[in-house]
């Protein structure tokens, strides 16, 4: 009987930027599955199994042949869909001999990865990425891969910002959101957080990009959808300018964006992103801006990726589960139970999610 | 993609019969349900001659609401897999595995072909209607020997309509293979389960048509040849042996039961691990494999021992065996 994970398999992830995948073999772990991936001469993007339908090596130990993979073991050759197109000192092939291939979709500048059920695996399910196109917001990201953290602990990292006052203060941090009322919404595959802080004095990062002097309104509306895909709306106008109305037209505005990819149960991919509407044009502000979140263990990023892997150690060692949690929580908790959901309709049954057991 | 065998306990809720020899047996696992996907099969354990035995059956239709259904033919006179189905009554107790797949369907492809031959249907019959959930471009062409043989056949009419085509031999049908495959589209894909002979003709067809081997999907569970089966005599010069092969078993049956040490791994005719060499033969060998070619099957110096079978006289082979 398998048990159930934590993370649904009938979903897109991302699995790589569009600009990793070139016409060589390149390898993910995405949900606890070995995938090598590659892109064909015609620009699609292929990704199988990772294991020889032979004797299990890692296809990508082998080498492209064309648009197919070679076995480094045995020579058996592989298409694009997994078929195996060649066995040696054999003049026929085994109509068993195939290796699983995974849907794939290039959209938004990520490659997205489908490991569940391959008939199910539709592109009106993916979610909505278009912040990362680098057409209407600009803004270079980047990846944390194997990330030594449950998936589950990004989403929550991002789904409650009263963390910046104590993890990014003298950056983003700032008193006022933890002060600041805030409304959680959802649908069944989002969820929704508004926090406006109105008439606040901004926090460095923004005084400095606003360029303006004078009080702010500033407002974090963070959107969450199902299973792991995170986008900040966030910005400062200066106060009384109509911004909390919808006239933005006196601020700046920005977006984080995260794909959120369990690599295993306790390890995950994250590919994050921070893009303005802006200076767009400004490429050095763009590499000031990467360098503020990711700087060689100096940036914001890293301070989330110090602070989520120690989480996961002291979880590992503390079987006080669940956590206890706060009216802070209310928006990751909506993001788990909608992740719950997927994974429990993909088993036909509720799971157990130790998380939420109340003890 | 190697098959991990999960069993559990089951129990039939129902039986049908579908035709004067093919039964639809409807199946509750306990425990967890996994849905078996197009072209999925079971693998049921059976009791043979009171010791117990596993045969694979495939799966019959989408199977969505937690039952596992599959048609089983009546064949008298092979190895009893059948016998022993047909011997079950509603509520019987039944060991089963989760769904497996040697035949998968792939998604997405601008057309497909579907020849089903007999009882070949089973898998078939799953992938039409997954097909036509998805609104795919595919045909069904369904070939049997007499019209009250046609299982499944008013399910499929009314499911897919005129996208299915019958073929009934003894009116006299035959299906015109190569202008069949001329239609399909160059990234269309054909998939074949019925008599070894239909495989051998859609693989030769398939062949001469150019296009690439991999978009040709077959099956075969190795139990049907050009003959009916009948006993045999194996001589093994070698070991100074001689082993009688009886209808109802397979010829690597019958060597392992006489101690014959043989290496095999597939048991269908697929992997090859069990041919033996061919020394002489006074009769007619049945290759009834997938592993060796036309022109290997025509040079009759190897046989598969899991599946092909002699006729009208005896055989004599060759073993791995050699004196220490």
């Amino acid at each position: 009987m398998t048990q159930a994970k934590p993370f649904p398999l009938n979903s897109w992830y991302a699995a790589a930027w569009s600009h990793e995948i070139k016409h060589e073999l390149a390898t993910r772990t995405i949900c606890e599955k070995d995938v090598v991936l590659y892109r064909r001469s015609d620009g699609q993007i292929a990704a199988l199994e990772d294991a020889c339908w032979h004797r299990l090596l890692p296809l990508s130990m082998g080498r492209l042949k064309d648009d197919q993979v070679v076995c480094g073991y045995h020579g058996l050759v592989f298409n694009s869909a997994g078929r195996c197109t060649y066995m040696p000192a054999q003049k026929t092939i085994n109509p068993s001999a195939c290796v699983r291939a995974y849907p794939t979709v290039e959209r938004h500048r990520l490659v997205w990865l489908w490991p569940g059920d391959p008939a199910l695996a539709d592109p009106a399910k993916l979610p909505d990425f278009h912040w990362n196109d680098g057409t209407e917001w600009v803004g270079e990201g980047g990846t944390f891969y194997s990330l030594r953290c449950d998936y589950r602990l990004v989403v929550d990292n991002l789904m409650d910002l009263t963390h910046e006052t104590y993890v990014h203060a003298g950056s983003i941090g700032d008193e006022a959101i933890t002060s600041a009322p805030f409304e959680v919404t959802h649908t069944d595959r989002s969820a929704t957080i508004t926090r406006w802080m109105i008439d606040i004095d901004p926090p460095p990062f923004w005084a400095k990009q606003l360029g303006k002097p004078g009080h702010v309104d500033r407002w974090q509306i963070i959107y969450f959808q199902a299973p792991s895909t995170v986008v900040g709306d966030v910005g400062v106008a200066l106060t009384g300018t109509g911004a909390p109305q919808g006239n933005r037209s006196q601020g700046i505005n920005g977006a984080f964006l995260a794909a959120i990819t369990p690599d295993t149960e306790k390890s995950c991919h994250y590919f994050w992103n921070f893009v303005r509407t802006f200076r767009k044009g400004d490429e050095q502000l763009t590499r000031d801006i990467q360098r503020a979140h990711v700087n060689n263990g100096q940036g914001v990023y890293d301070q989330d990726h110090d602070v989520l892997e120690a989480q996961q150690k002291a979880i590992d060692k503390n079987p006080r589960l669940p956590f206890y949690n706060l009216n802070i929580d209310a928006g990751a908790l909506w993001a788990r139970r909608l992740t719950e959901q997927m994974v429990a309709s993909e088993h036909g049954q509720g799971m157990h999610v130790p998380s939420q057991a109340a003890e | 993609m190697a098959e991990q065998i999960d069993w559990r306990s089951a129990r039939l809720r129902s039986i049908r019969d579908l035709t004067s020899d093919i039964r639809l047996f409807e199946i509750e696992p306990s425990g967890e349900f996994v849905a078996p996907a197009p072209g999925s099969h079971i693998n049921i354990v059976v009791q043979i001659n009171g010791r117990p035995d596993v045969r694979c059956y495939s799966a019959v239709g989408p199977c969505r609401d937690g039952v596992y259904r599959i048609a089983v033919k009546l064949l008298p006179d092979t190895r009893g897999g059948s016998k022993y189905m047909w011997s079950l009554a509603p509520g019987a107790q039944m060991t089963i595995s989760t769904p497996g797949n040697h035949f998968e369907l792939s998604h997405g492809r601008p057309e497909y072909l579907l020849l089903a031959g007999g009882i070949g249907i089973t898998p078939i019959f799953t992938m039409a209607m997954a097909l036509a959930q998805e609104n795919a471009n595919f045909r069904l062409l369904y070939a049997c020997r007499r019209r009250q043989d046609l299982a499944l056949g008013d399910e499929l009419k009314e499911r897919i309509g005129d996208r299915l085509q019958t073929f009934i031999d003894e009116e006299g049908a035959r299906i015109d293979l190569d202008s069949e495959i001329a239609r399909l589209s160059p990234r269309g894909e054909f998939y074949v389960c019925g008599p070894i002979g239909m495989l051998e003709a859609a693989k030769r067809h398939w062949q001469q048509s150019g296009r690439p081997m991999d978009q040709l999907r077959f099956e075969t569970f190795g139990n049907s040849g050009r003959f009916a089966s009948e006993p045999f005599k194996v001589k093994i010069p070698r070991l100074g042996t001689e082993v009688d092969v009886l209808v109802g078993q397979t010829m690597l049956e019958a060597l392992e039961a006489a101690g014959v040490e043989m290496i095999s791994d597939c048991r269908r005719g697929e992997c090859g691990l069990c041919a033996l060499p061919i020394l002489e033969t006074d009769g007619v060998v049945d290759h009834r494999d997938v592993f060796f070619s036309e022109e290997e099957k025509a040079a009759n110096t190897k046989l598969c021992t899991c599946v092909s079978r002699v006729i009208a006289g005896s055989i004599t082979i060759d073993t791995a065996d050699r004196a220490s």
